[in-house]
């Protein structure tokens, strides 16, 4: 649906690799070129009539996020550069602030590099252990496997709300719930989520959430850290200088800003933070409980054509959200990705920044399909009639 | 034989896709591309300045798993200088520079699907790690 929307879908191209980034449509672009050709001023320079809108357009962005996920304060909303540097913040300036020798973290197998790698520098800084909550035999998270997992040392539980590669949606309230009765934290990424279904961050009581802007039809660079205000408080910023600082005389003197400002040290990516919000607007204009059901329908549409043909291995038949994991047999997946670009097919080959998987799954790469609300039943047509001919694959790889 | 066929038959049942268990006598190099995800583990067994064996293993597309198989066929039992002169004529041609065709043997079948996309990279990467090695021993 909305394909008029989108500039780059003039063209006869077949994109779906959505959990990679998105397309942007033309309201988002409108915007962004708004910015840069009518009012391309810095933030916080109130003086003059152009950088008194960008502030204007700059805290409506953040306001249009709050309202999105249901955060209850605007000064819970910190614009970073995306899902990664929001983790990172998580890791080394809050519990890097906290944590002690031995204490616990919970990911899994199936995370993304960026909720695992943090956690592994934080482990070699200071000395706290990383484990893994076991996955079911559909590589799922239960909340029976949490509650197993936990020892008097958890502190931390950090998990995607859904995976990259098998796309299964973790029950996210009821760990939290879990998860607050004994004092541990929550951390949610929410990279494949936050742009395919509702989120409201109080109703989920998470106590982070990190999600990016691009993978929702907004700009690159631009994401969110979303945290409960009595945490951020206590965040310690990664990132020192312009912007963020009240005054500064010496080392000993240095007063910050409140929240959340403190935490977007630098000029920011202003261009990025007036687009996500215009991405935001645009999203909530066809409603994301019709993208979610949208999604859930071409999803089922695609695998019920997609487990007929004999030679594909589906790694995720079942699944919650837009993401068909798979290999040809007995073909490398980049090899058919290739073949699929001749017909301006895009899917995605490889291990999808999900790199300990393996162990879970046994498979090291495969294709992914990631959907979104502007592919079709005539992508997915094209798609399954290139993948039918197994010959045509070897035919057309070189 | 044509390209087709010889970069099919690199790639489906090289000689030098083999895994070893004395490696002793090898040096190991690991090359990964960085747009996409072929990898490739490549053992040399060297003495005095010469290759004298050769393999690899890994997971990489058809270009780079065959482009490996026939650079290291054209190393064995060559001497660095010789090795040195394959991989730069190698690359006089995948950067449209003046080179000698009949240096390359079979590698001359990347010089035109070194022009589609990202297959330049994929065809280059065993060359990458061979270069680390021979730049330790040069």
């Amino acid at each position: 649906m909305n394909i008029e929307d989108f500039p780059m879908l003039k063209e006869d191209l077949i994109y779906l690799d959505n959990g990679a980034t998105t397309l942007k449509p033309q309201c988002v672009i409108d915007k962004i070129t708004e910015y840069y050709t009518k009012y391309s001023a810095n933030a916080h320079r109130g003086d003059y009539d152009i950088s008194f809108k960008v502030d204007q357009e700059y805290e409506k962005a953040r306001e249009i996020v709050r309202n999105f996920i249901h955060a209850k304060y605007k000064e819970e909303v910190v614009f970073t550069s995306g899902t990664t540097e929001s983790l990172n913040m998580v890791a080394f300036g809050f519990f890097g602030k906290f944590l002690e020798k031995n204490d616990e973290i919970l990911i899994t197998q199936s995370e993304h590099a960026s909720n695992v790698l943090p956690w592994f520098q934080l482990s070699k800084k200071l000395g706290i252990v990383i484990k893994y909550i076991p996955l079911d035999e559909h590589h799922y998270v239960t909340l029976e496997n949490v509650k197993k997992s936990i020892t008097p040392n958890t502190k931390v539980i950090s998990l995607a709300s859904i995976t990259n590669v098998i796309g299964d949606e973790r029950p996210i309230k009821e760990i939290c719930e879990f998860a607050h009765q004994n004092n541990i934290f929550v951390v949610m990424d929410g990279a494949q989520s936050v742009p395919h279904r509702k989120t409201d961050v109080q109703d989920l009581d998470v106590d982070f959430l990190a999600f990016s802007g691009h993978k929702m039809c907004g700009p690159t660079g631009i994401g969110i850290l979303y945290g409960r205000k009595e945490l951020l408080e206590e965040m310690e910023p990664q990132t020192y200088g312009g912007g963020m600082n009240e005054s500064f005389d010496s080392p000993d003197e240095v007063y910050l800003k409140d929240l959340p400002t403190r935490l977007e040290a630098g000029t920011p990516n202003i261009a990025g933070v007036i687009g996500l919000g215009e991405a935001i607007k645009y999203l909530e204009k066809i409603g994301m409980d019709k993208i979610e059901e949208y999604e859930k329908n071409l999803r089922a549409y695609a695998i019920n054509k997609l487990i007929c043909i004999p030679h594909l291995d589906i790694l995720n038949i079942e699944s919650d959200s837009g993401i068909i994991s798979f290999n040809v047999n007995d073909i490398f997946s980049q090899d058919v990705a290739y073949h699929l670009n001749k017909y301006k097919i895009c899917v995605r080959a490889g291990n999808h920044c999900a790199k300990i998987l393996k162990k879970e799954t046994g498979v090291q790469n495969s294709l992914r399909v990631s959907l979104y609300f502007y592919n079709t039943e005539s992508d997915i047509d094209n798609l399954v009639d290139l993948l039918s001919n197994k010959e045509k694959i070897i035919e057309g790889m070189l | 034989m044509e390209t087709r066929e010889i970069i099919m038959n690199h790639y489906t049942s090289s000689p030098y896709k083999i895994k070893k268990e004395d490696i002793k006598d090898y040096q190991k190099i690991s090359v990964q591309s960085d747009s996409c995800i072929d990898h490739l583990d490549i053992f040399v067994k060297i003495e005095e300045d010469k290759i004298v064996d050769a393999y690899f293993e890994g997971e990489a597309c058809a270009i780079a798993t065959s482009s490996c198989s026939i650079l290291l066929k054209n190393c064995i039992n060559r001497n660095f200088t010789e090795i040195q002169e394959f991989i730069t004529n190698f690359e006089n041609m995948i950067n449209d520079c003046p080179y000698n065709e009949k240096q390359l043997d079979e590698a001359i079948v990347f010089r035109e699907i070194i022009r589609q996309g990202n297959r330049k990279a994929c065809a280059y990467l065993p060359y990458k790690g061979l270069k680390q090695i021979l730049g330790k021993e040069l």
